[in-house]
């Protein structure tokens, strides 16, 4: 028991990601001349775009201390329901606004499920984790949809050198960092996933906090969705699938605790969604085999949870035994 | 009359909580609260704070009708409730504590965003009113739990409250700390300020208190100013017959014959820890809270992991200490929280009966015997005296407190201990099981079993014990035997050694 007082272990353990961060940045500098390359880092950019949204979401819920498994389910959607419009021949725009819709509809149901009808967040989302996906696969015939080039031409434009997706990305983790440090909203979201009880006690709307939390990880599923489609040319019938995970382990990665009431998007889940993504990139870099891509990103994922689980373990601890930890 | 609780009824399901309580509050005074747990003093303050409705009757707030319908009523009508569990995140900071639904906003490009340095000023000025000089952006994670106490009163005191009530404030708090408290609450005094003051704390009560309101079974036994009493006719009043009586004798002696020795027991800042307990003895643990009696006991027991220490019982060396292996060898522990470690809160009582014995009541292959243990359970919860509907299908969570407890008795008197472990068993039950469980822990050491019993109650141990310890910051300040009880010194042994700390 004497090592979990350890300063050494004690820092390391409360920098873990950006421990993990700088093992993973070195091991591939060393074996890819290119990784460190400028073209690379806006690659690295573009890739994690998609990803970076949908965590940026999934980081409001997770601070509620809830989880929506549904985020991949609703990129898919809004893949099929966009590209069908578009194929259809309806203008841009008008399938932009259909899929946000759904994305809000599919937040709004989610938080609606948990809020009025108290089930548990993770229930709620694996059924419409499943409703998500079937309505897709329903509406996409399980056929893969090619798209017109005019939804690829948004994935390549650039301003000033910059991918629309990188900004995209940018504008979204932005917000939501604003949302979380500069209005009451963001204050509550933390409060609320310290204690619901406590929070209902302070005089916290706390259905409304839940309800909104839910509704804007749903619209960012679905702008993540239409960023991803936008390079991808096409959606399959597998698009999106285990999203949800790879938002989850991001947030996670990034310091925000499945116990809730603790995370950021800024620097937080920004640093994990980079990190998951410097690791596929690095990977493709040294030629590894595509195979074991899954067993790596498992693996960090293992760690990083295993680490936050310790983390809380050894509070509790230290807690009990009245030390209270500066 | 600041304000008038007229004929006040409540009344939960069949249970009448408070019997037509009539009582004022004035400006510029301490009202004392004072009564044995189940008096009804937290119902009362739970309707003046608009947690609970009222059954029957009328409030007056300075002449007009008062009937908040959510702690947010009570707030904007001036009233500020100060709850023994502190109500703050310390995943935030003070500031935003404080401000957490009123936060000062500020627009910028037409959108609503925090106010942060007019959050940061207002906080300041709350923080040197209470006396706390820490930044507003501190988070309260970092603060030790005196300073938490006066965030939670800069909380209150930041709604511009014409009532404050404190709920037990003291408690965890050392004297040093409870004085700072008393100034603070004497100089709110003087702004005109009402206060309501519960504590059960009398000497608290007697030194800050104008007036003191006594609360039995519901019902106002007495109210009159502070001076008119004292410690001894309070007691008297609040329990309704003197303690003698009250607390049940015992004749045994112990039998001087070591049953559980600990020695070098350390973790965190607890111990190191000698003690021992002999057979037929019932051993009392006082001190205030977070004086590490219950962390001690769980590590005793195997709850929680200790650092180092030995425990031999019966003279044999116990090692990988947990919870199955002591029930075996007839160690039997009820916590200090029945409703979440205690008992299986949704289940029948039948099955919180059985549930510690199960293994022993077994036929071929293992199966349990339900016929058996079912006899038997529901003869030991009748013989505690349990007063249920049906046992085998009524669940726990419809008793009533003092019920409860009697059920988690009989779960491990049906294990037939030779040492039953008692951490606060009559925290929050009314002075009826209170009475009957004295009845039971003395029939126990009779018929030869050995009794730890950690309690806050100070007359309790008193009444109970063959040996008090007195626990202070993790360690023993000092043990008493039987015919060194008293009062005052086992009081002063809890308080030693915390005076000089500072807030």
């Amino acid at each position: 028991m004497k090592w979990i007082t350890n300063k050494t272990v004690q820092s390391l353990l409360h920098h873990s990601t950006f421990v993990l961060f700088a093992i993973v940045l070195t091991v591939f500098g060393l074996l890819s001349q290119s990784f460190f390359s400028f073209q690379n880092l806006i690659n690295v950019l573009t890739q994690a775009s998609s990803l970076g949204i949908i965590a940026t979401g999934m980081t409001f819920v997770l601070l509620t201390a809830g989880i929506d498994l549904s985020v991949g389910s609703i990129m898919f959607l809004a893949g099929v329901i966009s590209s069908k419009m578009v194929v259809a021949g309806f203008p841009l725009w008008m399938a932009f606004s259909v899929v946000l819709a759904v994305g809000i509809l599919f937040g709004l149901m989610n938080g609606f499920l948990v809020v009025r009808a108290k089930i548990v967040p993770f229930i709620v989302t694996l059924a419409t984790f499943y409703m998500g996906r079937g309505l897709g696969l329903f509406l996409s015939e399980t056929r893969a949809i090619n798209l017109p080039d005019s939804f690829l031409k948004i994935g390549s434009t650039q301003f000033f050198g910059i991918p629309f997706p990188i900004i995209a990305f940018v504008c979204v983790v932005v917000i939501g960092h604003l949302l979380l440090t500069k209005t009451v909203f963001g204050k509550q979201v933390y409060a609320v996933g310290h204690s619901t009880l406590k929070s209902k006690k302070a005089g916290i709307k706390v259905n409304g906090i839940l309800l909104k939390a839910y509704l804007i990880c749903g619209l960012c599923a679905s702008i993540g969705g239409l960023v991803a489609i936008s390079q991808l040319g096409a959606v399959s019938p597998t698009f999106g699938l285990q999203s949800e995970f790879m938002a989850i382990a991001a947030a996670v990665l990034g310091g925000t605790s499945l116990f809730g009431g603790k995370g950021t998007v800024f620097p937080g889940t920004l640093v994990g969604v980079l990190l998951v993504q410097c690791i596929q990139n690095g990977l493709v870099m040294v030629n590894a085999d595509p195979y074991l891509y899954p067993l790596i990103t498992g693996g960090v994922i293992f760690l990083v949870v295993l680490i936050d689980s310790l983390r809380h373990l050894q509070q509790q601890k230290l807690k009990r035994w009245g030390i209270h930890q500066k | 009359m600041l304000l008038e609780f007229k004929d006040i009824h409540k009344s939960f399901g069949e249970v009448a909580v408070l019997k037509g309580i009539r009582l004022a509050l004035e400006t510029g005074s301490v009202l004392g609260l004072v009564g044995e747990n189940g008096a009804g003093k937290s119902t009362l303050m739970n309707i003046l704070g608009g947690i609970v409705p009222l059954s029957s009757g009328k409030m007056e707030l300075s002449g007009k009708v008062y009937s908040p319908d959510s702690p947010n009523d009570a707030q904007t009508n001036g009233i500020a409730f100060i709850h023994q569990e502190l109500n703050l995140f310390p995943n935030l900071s003070i500031a935003e504590n404080l401000f957490i639904v009123n936060f000062p906003k500020k627009k910028v490009m037409g959108c609503h965003f925090l106010d942060r340095k007019t959050a940061r000023e207002k906080t300041e000025k709350i923080l040197s009113q209470v006396g706390l000089d820490v930044s507003p952006n501190m988070p309260v994670a970092n603060l030790t739990a005196a300073q938490r106490q006066m965030v939670e009163i800069a909380k209150a005191l930041s709604t511009n409250p014409k009532i404050v009530i404190f709920d037990e404030p003291t408690t965890s708090l050392t004297r040093h700390e409870a004085q700072k408290l008393f100034n603070l609450i004497r100089s709110l005094k003087n702004e005109g300020l009402a206060i309501v003051f519960i504590s059960h704390n009398l000497d608290d009560v007697m030194q800050l208190t104008d007036h003191i309101a006594v609360l039995r079974d519901g019902e106002l036994i007495a109210h009159d100013e502070t001076t008119s009493y004292t410690i001894p006719t309070l007691v008297n009043l609040m329990i309704g017959r003197d303690m003698g009586d009250f607390i049940p004798r015992r004749d045994t002696v112990t039998s001087g014959e070591t049953c559980l020795e600990v020695s070098g027991l350390k973790a965190g800042y607890i111990g190191p820890l000698d003690f021992s307990i002999e057979k037929g003895e019932v051993l009392g643990f006082y001190g205030l809270v977070g004086a590490g009696r219950s962390e001690m006991i769980r590590m005793v027991y195997g709850l929680d992991p200790m650092e180092m220490g030995t425990l031999r019982w019966n003279g044999r060396k116990m090692h990988n200490l947990n919870p199955v292996k002591w029930i075996k060898q007839g160690v039997a522990f009820l916590t200090e929280n029945r409703q979440d470690e205690g008992l299986m809160i949704d289940q029948t009582i039948a099955k919180n009966v059985q549930l510690a014995v199960l293994p022993r009541y077994t036929k071929s292959l293992n199966r349990v015997d339900y016929k058996e243990v079912g006899k038997r359970s529901r003869a030991q919860a009748d013989a505690v005296n349990t007063k249920y509907q049906n046992f085998t299908t009524q669940v726990v969570s419809t008793l009533s407190g003092g019920n409860q407890q009697k059920v988690v008795l009989a779960k491990w008197l049906l294990t037939k201990p030779e040492l039953l472990i008692l951490d606060e068993p009559t925290k929050g039950i009314d002075i009826g099981a209170k009475h009957e469980i004295y009845t039971l822990i003395n029939a126990l050491v009779k018929s030869g079993s050995s009794t730890v019993l950690i309690s806050s109650e100070i007359e309790e141990l008193l009444g109970l014990c063959d040996r008090i310890i007195v626990m202070s910051e993790g360690r023993i300040s000092r043990e008493f035997k039987k015919e060194e009880f008293e009062r005052s010194a086992i009081l002063e042994a809890a308080l030693h050694h915390t005076e000089e700390e500072v807030l």
